[in-house]
């Protein structure tokens, strides 16, 4: 039991490039941290840093009270879920889960005790005299979860545990990864590229871009006030709309295209507008903040949003309906959301950014239509406002 | 790998399913099966006829073979074990086959501890110029064996070591060493790196890692290499008949070549027996390791 404090901390490879910059995140004893962001963000590297097999440039790594920079991964206690499960192909289920307690030289009764204990939480009891090769992709997925809780470990470090996983069992295995945690209560750091396992699994939420952290928060929080446009287009799926908007004089309306958003008056401020007065700003609508018009209630305080449809998704539970506005949707490759390579490469997981299109979710009777116009309603105090050159969030709305 | 297997699976049989319609109506695949299996016959007869006929001789008595192969024809007319009895009764085979035991087994159990260390240091660790050294490694490994006899029998002799096995172990590791470190360190640097990170984040330390996970994984090459090592030192003669001297210092090879030194009379059938012999254990090795060869690499399967 202890905490996992990352203090500062800078990764150089020998080559010159900086995977980490300046990382600054505590993971609190029996807290369940996830390090999110695309390939290549820096997340792994930060993840094996403090396993201690991969050299620490700048810095300081804490497990609990000790600085742990200078100690070998078997003097750190820690245990390390691998994404590609790493199972040691030669011992059995029962030995690949009882390896580390055979280094430590625990007795062996009390080995077969801890191993038995831990197949039945995993559910692998019938299986402890077989091979890693006679398992299936799930199960050897459990034995590599079984070899980490095992040993009680000051912390768990998990490297993308559920990637190799097809997409029913990542489901199921989600919730009983985040089960045994709760129930060990043990430090972790989870790292993943997957925003869904991020939003669901996770305590808090680190997200990372090219080796920086951009915001950490609580699951919600970050969804509800994205720091920055990275964010605000990284979490949630669908993606947010972001649009090219243009203040008035006044600071008083949003102009979208040929459409206009009257803003509230508590963001018509100094401290938010003031600066952007006359100028443009970024402006960002979360899919289910747009609501059929025809469905809602007349409600003075709501704005409305007209578009063409091009295509409607029934979910069953929702319709996500695709359209476009004339005003200009902000491209992935705009400079100010600087994920150019980064979004690209995530598996069409944020959405469809390259597209003008806006994205709404609505309720499954909504009669909204391909090829019609369709009228959204929207509160202008759910808008998200960003600064277009740094790309971070205008002052909190409340 | 399955999926390439699954591949070789179907492919025969849609092509024996090709073979059963067209085989009677035409004549021709039938005559190029034939003068296929017609080749795989010669060319087995022609490699193992020399074994045959150290086998044969081994088995016929002195007189049978100075009468020649005309009054005995290819098939023995009675077959005979003295040549076998005599070899250690009159030839004393049993003192070198020994010599020759420990030769071998120590120079390959010393190749493959030092040739385990020194290509997994090669394939995992930082090492400025790895590349220089591997080719170092490899130019030393194909070094002509006779062209290393004389500066060694220099050294041997200044030593005042000559005449003895155990500096021969130490000439055998000049080539058993290179190879084995080549193919280990090629074999260890397929095992993903992920496997014994994992037993260092479990609390082994690199040799622990290295002695509980990647040999157990790498048996397959840990094995070629040891047969490498154990045949290469087993059937060496050009050190043995320049650094030993005396026959209660011969290796089982030396030993044969002096069989008929002592008498007027040149034994064949002693000969013989002794080189088939000397073949058992390479022999067996060899069916022995194919298996543990196969399993291993089977066993290896992870993911």
């Amino acid at each position: 039991m202890a905490t996992i404090a990352i203090e500062h901390v800078t990764k150089v490879y020998p080559n010159g490039a900086e995977a980490v910059s300046d990382l600054d995140v505590e993971v609190a004893d029996g807290e369940f941290l996830i390090l999110v962001g695309p390939s290549g963000c820096g997340k792994t590297t930060a993840l094996r840093m403090v396993a201690g097999l991969e050299h620490i440039t700048e810095g300081t790594v804490r497990i609990g009270e000790r600085v742990v920079n200078d100690l070998s991964p078997r003097e750190r206690d820690v245990a390390m879920v691998f994404q590609n499960y790493a199972l040691y192909p030669h011992m059995t289920v029962a030995q690949n889960i009882g390896f580390a307690l055979s280094l430590q030289k625990v007795e062996k009764s009390e080995i077969d005790r801890r191993v038995k204990e831990a197949a039945r939480v995993l559910g692998l009891t019938e299986h402890l005299r077989r091979k890693p090769a006679q398992l299936s992709g799930g199960q050897r997925q459990r034995v590599a979860m079984g070899r980490a809780i095992v040993r009680e470990p000051a912390a768990f470090l998990m490297d993308e545990p559920l990637s190799n996983l097809d997409a029913k069992l990542r489901v199921q295995m989600r919730a009983e990864v985040s089960r045994i945690q709760r129930r060990l209560g043990v430090a972790t750091l989870y790292v993943t590229h997957d925003q869904i396992e991020a939003m669901t699994m996770g305590d808090r939420v680190a997200v990372m871009r090219s080796g920086r952290l951009q915001q950490c928060d609580a699951p919600q929080t970050l969804y509800d006030h994205p720091a920055n446009l990275f964010v605000a287009a990284f979490i949630g799926s669908p993606a947010m709309n972001l649009y090219q908007a243009d203040v008035d004089p006044e600071g008083a309306r949003l102009r979208l295209g040929e459409q206009a958003i009257e803003l509230p008056a508590k963001l018509r401020g100094d401290s938010t507008i003031g600066p952007y007065r006359g100028k443009s700003l970024v402006v960002g609508v979360r899919p289910e903040d747009l609501t059929d018009a025809a469905l809602a209630g007349q409600d003075d305080s709501h704005a409305r949003l007209e578009g063409e449809v091009d295509l409607v998704e029934a979910l069953g539970a929702e319709k996500l309906v695709h359209f476009r506005i004339d005003a200009s949707r902000l491209q992935a490759s705009d400079a100010r959301l600087s994920t150019e390579e980064d979004l690209d490469l995530t598996e069409g997981e944020i959405g469809a950014q390259t597209t003008t299109a806006g994205v709404a979710r609505v309720p499954p009777h909504s009669a909204i239509r391909a090829g019609e116009h369709a009228v959204f309603e929207l509160s202008p105090a759910r808008l998200h406002l960003f600064d277009p050159d740094s790309g971070r969030a205008l002052a909190e709305r409340d | 790998m399955s999926a390439s297997a699954a591949e070789a699976g179907r492919v025969p049989a849609s092509r024996a399913a090709e073979r059963r319609r067209r085989r009677l109506p035409r004549g021709a695949a039938l005559w190029r099966e034939i003068g296929f299996y017609l080749l795989v016959l010669i060319a087995i007869a022609v490699s193992l006829f020399p074994f045959y006929w150290i086998l044969r001789t081994s088995l016929a008595t002195n007189a049978e073979i100075a009468n020649g192969v005309e009054s005995t024809g290819l098939l023995p007319s009675h077959l005979s074990f003295k040549a076998y009895v005599d070899d250690f009764t009159q030839q004393h085979f049993l003192k070198p086959l020994i010599n020759s035991a420990i030769v071998a087994l120590l120079a390959t159990a010393i190749t493959i501890v030092v040739s385990t260390i020194a290509g997994y240091a090669l394939a995992r660790m930082p090492i400025r110029g790895s590349g220089l050294i591997l080719g170092f490694i490899l130019i030393a490994g194909f070094f002509p064996v006779l062209a290393m006899v004389g500066p060694l029998f220099l050294l041997f002799k200044e030593l005042g070591v000559l005449d003895s096995i155990y500096p021969l172990i130490l000439a055998y590791l000049v080539y058993t060493l290179p190879i084995a470190t080549w193919l280990l360190r090629n074999f260890f640097s397929q095992i993903p790196r992920d496997l014994e990170e994992a037993a260092l984040v479990d609390g082994a330390t690199r040799l622990q890692a290295l002695r509980k996970v990647v040999v157990p994984v790498a048996v397959p090459g840990v094995f070629t290499a040891a047969i490498l090592a154990f045949i290469l030192a087993w059937n060496d003669f050009a050190f043995a008949v320049s650094f030993l001297e005396t026959p209660p210092h011969f290796t089982a090879p030396l030993a044969i070549v002096n069989f008929g030194q002592s008498n007027f009379q040149v034994f064949y059938n002693r000969i013989d027996a002794a080189v088939v012999i000397i073949t058992i254990p390479i022999a067996l090795l060899v069916l022995f390791a194919q298996r543990r060869i196969v399993t291993g690499l089977t066993a290896g399967s992870f993911r």
